[in-house]
């Protein structure tokens, strides 16, 4: 099942690692930035990968981890025109964007206008208070938000809830890839 | 008035409410949300042209920077 995941940074990257240690064997990357040292903090990559266009980097650590696993890398930046077609073929989009304008827009594009395909997105995972309020919920339809939902501050963002939100994600894409239905909380 | 439904909560809402006057009016980024209504997403670009109905039930996601 080909998973697409839009943006590679703090969230992107972890979950595209976790999806292909989990066994997912075909995956879009999309991002249109390059590695900086800045992003050294909580993303993937390492310090050789610095100025490396960030889907390159990505794509490098992945095939350590299975050098069979299908990749298609897309340096682009996502928009509501060409969102249909970089993730045609995907059955889940993991939003991992920056911007929560761009998070808005690929949540309703994908939602209107590929309609079998599920968004699992990122939302409210800066700073260093408790992990703890970092949480998945089934919005409505195709939708699943995984993080806090109100922490914004992207001058301060930290591996550890950054994973925590991105191992969210990957557990719910995990969660549909195999139909395991939501939980009665 | 009559009642709308907006993520599980009930809201009055007055006769002729369009949608995009009722988000801005409750206080929604609209460059920063998702909405569904009764089941179907709602592009941005048609905020404006529905009118919200009795008993429609509103789903709305709100977004925050960081990835």
């Amino acid at each position: 099942m080909k998973i697409g995941i839009a943006g590679l940074g703090g969230l992107g990257s972890n979950v595209a690692m976790m999806l292909v240690r989990s066994g997912v064997e075909e995956l879009v990357l999309v991002d249109f930035d390059c590695v900086e040292e800045s992003n050294l903090n909580r993303q993937i990559y390492f310090r050789k990968h610095i100025g490396m266009k960030k889907t390159e980097a990505c794509s490098e650590i992945l095939k350590m981890i299975n050098p069979d696993v299908k990749l298609e890398l897309r340096d682009v930046r996502l928009s509501e025109k060409n969102i249909p077609e970089i993730f045609k073929d995907c059955k889940i989009v993991c939003e991992a964007l920056d911007s929560a304008e761009s998070k808005a827009v690929l949540a309703e594009t994908v939602l209107s206008e590929m309609k079998d395909v599920y968004v699992v997105s990122g939302c409210g995972i800066s700073g260093l208070s408790t992990p703890n309020t970092i949480v998945t919920t089934h919005k409505f339809g195709k939708i699943y938000v995984c993080g806090d939902g109100t922490s914004d501050d992207t001058e301060d963002m930290h591996a550890p809830r950054v994973t925590v939100c991105a191992g969210h994600q990957a557990n719910q894409i995990l969660r549909l890839i195999y139909g395991i239905e939501d939980e009665k909380i | 008035m009559f009642t709308v439904r907006v993520n599980g909560n009930s809201i009055e809402v007055r006769n002729g409410t369009a949608l995009k006057e009722f988000l801005i009016s409750s206080n929604y980024d609209i460059s920063r949300i998702a909405v569904e209504l009764n089941g179907e997403i709602i592009p941005k670009k048609d905020y404006d042209g529905v009118i919200l109905k009795d008993s429609d039930s509103l789903e709305i996601v709100s977004f925050v920077g960081g990835g």
